[in-house]
């Protein structure tokens, strides 16, 4: 095997020709939106892994509506469809929210067991009430439903795949940007993601804020659902497989989001890099047979190694701390404090989070 | 009972690192990798027992690395957690692709019969032999560890250790408990066991191996902690009715009572959930779960 060619198709593949790169950007795309709503959830203080779930209730709702309303003017349509998407997503992230919030409950767990039901309730909807009238005669019998009506789809950058989600997406990343850092809700979800007790004392409801952070979490997820039914599929359709909907954006919309620095401009630059990974990794498994999972295994190295660097950049924190510190007890007192004393101004300093 | 065996090894396993304060969220990506790891190594020597170690060391690698950045690099032990779960995720179905490309079957662990029991004539004791006596090894093994888990944490100097480390490590490390140590051996331990519990899918129950074969097992078996209270017994009564739901979940299925497959294979995650919502009302969890322990800061 030539790593040389291998990583020259990888390249290639993302970025080699207008539509290496439009692919590159629709599969950045749910990444971004996915990405955005770890953000918040992290930022405060509760975990999501439920994105492939939250994906999959958004995009089931979307396409429900869209086959229910087939002839609706485009203009109120698509928004309306999106919200629907957007808040269903948020409804589902709720639930582990607050079973976190008001029972205790680990939210990881939840949400990884919301991601298997939401599955199954997409294999069970495809195959049956949903499925497309066209499939029955046939043997193969896809589970997937019928093509939405054109008034439904994103405006596209003909003759690529390039769809109008990409530019909602990095728009809601700034909105995102200021709504945590630029807004008193957002400020709130902060101040309990870094210390929960202290946000509690000083009057904010932190067990709403918790809530609140994990459905917008899922609810933004839940928009990456809908935004891949009306850009890019046009119809709801799977394989089968746990990731046959979602391309398993739903959890690498999590690395992009921590590679991204848990920043939403961060994780601009973030989901854009992993989608050029993966739509290089199918190339790269075209031409030289090595299997696109790699990217999944990579991915799981990437988290570990982030959360991992976590210890450097607070032992670097708590370093520069100590310093000025010390150089503030020396000021004001010469005299070399007693042991005891010394402890205690240690114990005093404000601990990392 | 064959089917309680993979939640009771990992969960066991889980047993062990979450008393001592860890919270190993990657017993689904151990799991994946050591049931590859069996199956592959069965394949090639067709000697189940060789696979069954493969399992167990790759799977203790896992734990060695997940316990290498949650107690010396003291990262967020959730998040790593789904980082090893992804990469055994990845990792297993790439070398898949590359070692078999398709799906194949070896002969794994072979039932363990008593022939006198087989040709009784009284239908009670052929009743007792198929349910109780026509496991494989690994189905008798997973229920003989639930008393030595139960030995080892609560009899002897180890197990107090562990849940001291668990419970208050600050206190533990006054007294000269390495709380690293103790973390590291619990860790790699728990790994090592999903890894069998892997192997046990790939080749005690099924004899073959497919990507994401364990579907969410892991996370069940951690879940069947919480459920049984930190308790090896407890979480042998978990992973018997969750084993039982499974059943009942083939059961409905093979007898085709009208409920759509799909909504049938939900049913023991929705009973998941439902089980951390009775569990968590019930008991305290250790206290020190999660929690990253730095010295000088309790």
């Amino acid at each position: 095997m030539n790593p040389i060619r291998a990583y020259s198709a990888l390249v290639t593949g993302a970025f080699g020709s207008t539509n290496a790169i439009a692919d590159t950007i629709v599969k950045a795309t749910p990444l971004l939106f996915v990405g955005l709503g770890i953000c918040i959830a992290f930022r405060g203080g509760v975990i999501n892994i439920g994105g492939e779930g939250q994906m999959i209730i958004g995009a089931l709702g979307t396409t429900a509506f869209a086959l229910a309303l087939p002839d609706a003017p485009p203009g109120i349509i698509i928004p309306a469809s999106l919200l629907l998407g957007f808040v269903l997503g948020g409804l589902y992230g709720g639930i582990a929210g607050f079973l976190k919030a008001y029972f205790g409950v680990n939210e990881i767990l939840t949400t990884v067991m919301l991601n298997s039901i939401a599955v199954q309730l997409m294999n069970f909807l495809l195959r049956g009430p949903m499925i497309d009238p066209d499939q029955f005669g046939r043997a193969s019998r896809i589970p997937q439903t019928a093509r939405l009506s054109a008034a439904f789809d994103l405006p596209r950058l003909v003759p690529t795949r390039l769809h109008a989600g990409a530019f909602i997406a990095v728009a809601l990343a700034i909105l995102v940007y200021i709504f945590l850092w630029r807004t008193t809700i957002g400020y709130r979800i902060r101040a309990v993601g870094l210390n929960r007790e202290a946000s509690r004392y000083a009057g904010i409801n932190t067990k709403r804020y918790m809530v609140l952070s994990l459905a917008l979490s899922g609810a933004f997820a839940g928009l990456a659902g809908a935004v891949q039914v009306l850009g890019l599929y046009h119809r709801m359709v799977t394989d089968g497989s746990p990731g046959g909907f979602t391309g398993s954006a739903g959890f690498n919309g999590i690395v992009a989001a921590l590679f991204g620095q848990l920043h939403p401009l961060g994780t601009i630059p973030a989901a854009f890099f992993f989608g050029a990974l993966l739509v290089g990794a199918n190339s790269m498994q075209r031409a030289v047979q090595i299997p696109a999972a790699l990217i999944t295994a990579l991915n799981g190295l990437v988290v570990v190694f982030v959360v991992s660097s976590e210890l450097w950049r607070r032992r670097r924190a708590r370093r520069r701390e100590m310093q000025a510190a010390a150089e503030i007890t020396h000021a004001a007192q010469p005299v070399t404090p007693t042991p005891l004393e010394a402890v205690k101004s240690l114990n005093s300093f404000p601990q990392p989070s | 009972m064959r089917l309680a065996t993979p939640y009771l090894f990992a969960a066991l396993g889980e047993t062990f690192s979450q008393r001592s304060g860890v919270l190993n969220l990657g017993v689904e990506g151990q799991m994946l990798m050591g049931a590859f790891a069996g199956f592959y190594v069965t394949f090639q020597t067709q000697n189940p027992w060789l696979g069954l170690l493969a399992a167990a060391v790759i799977g203790a690698l896992m734990g060695l690395a997940m316990a290498v950045v949650s107690v010396t690099f003291k990262a967020e032990q959730g998040i790593s957690g789904i980082g090893f779960y992804l990469f055994g995720l990845g990792m297993s179905e790439l070398l898949f692709h590359r070692l078999l490309g398709t799906v194949e079957t070896v002969s794994g662990f072979p039932t363990l019969r008593i022939p006198v029991l087989e040709q009784s004539n009284s239908l009670i004791i052929r009743a007792i032999d198929s349910i109780f006596l026509s496991h494989n090894f690994l189905v008798y093994a997973a229920f003989a560890l639930v008393p030595i888990a139960w030995f080892v944490l609560n009899k002897t100097t180890i197990g107090l250790k562990i849940r001291a480390v668990g419970q208050n490590p600050g206190a533990a490390d006054t007294l000269a408990v390495s709380v690293e140590k103790v973390r590291y051996f619990t860790v790699t331990l728990g790994g090592l066991l999903s890894g069998i519990a892997g192997a046990s899918l790939s080749i005690g129950l099924l004899n073959v191996f497919q990507q994401g074969m364990t579907a969410g097992q892991g996370f069940i078996a951690v879940a069947l902690v919480y459920f049984g209270a930190w308790r090896p017994f407890g979480v042998l009564l978990g992973a018997m009715i969750f084993s039982l739901v499974n059943a009942l979940q083939l059961w409905v299925q093979v007898l085709g009572i009208p409920i759509p497959s799909d909504i049938a294979v939900m049913m023991p995650y929705v009973l998941t959930i439902l089980a951390l919502i009775f569990a968590v009302q019930r008991v305290q969890q250790p206290a020190a779960l999660s929690k990253i322990f730095e010295r000088g800061e309790h």
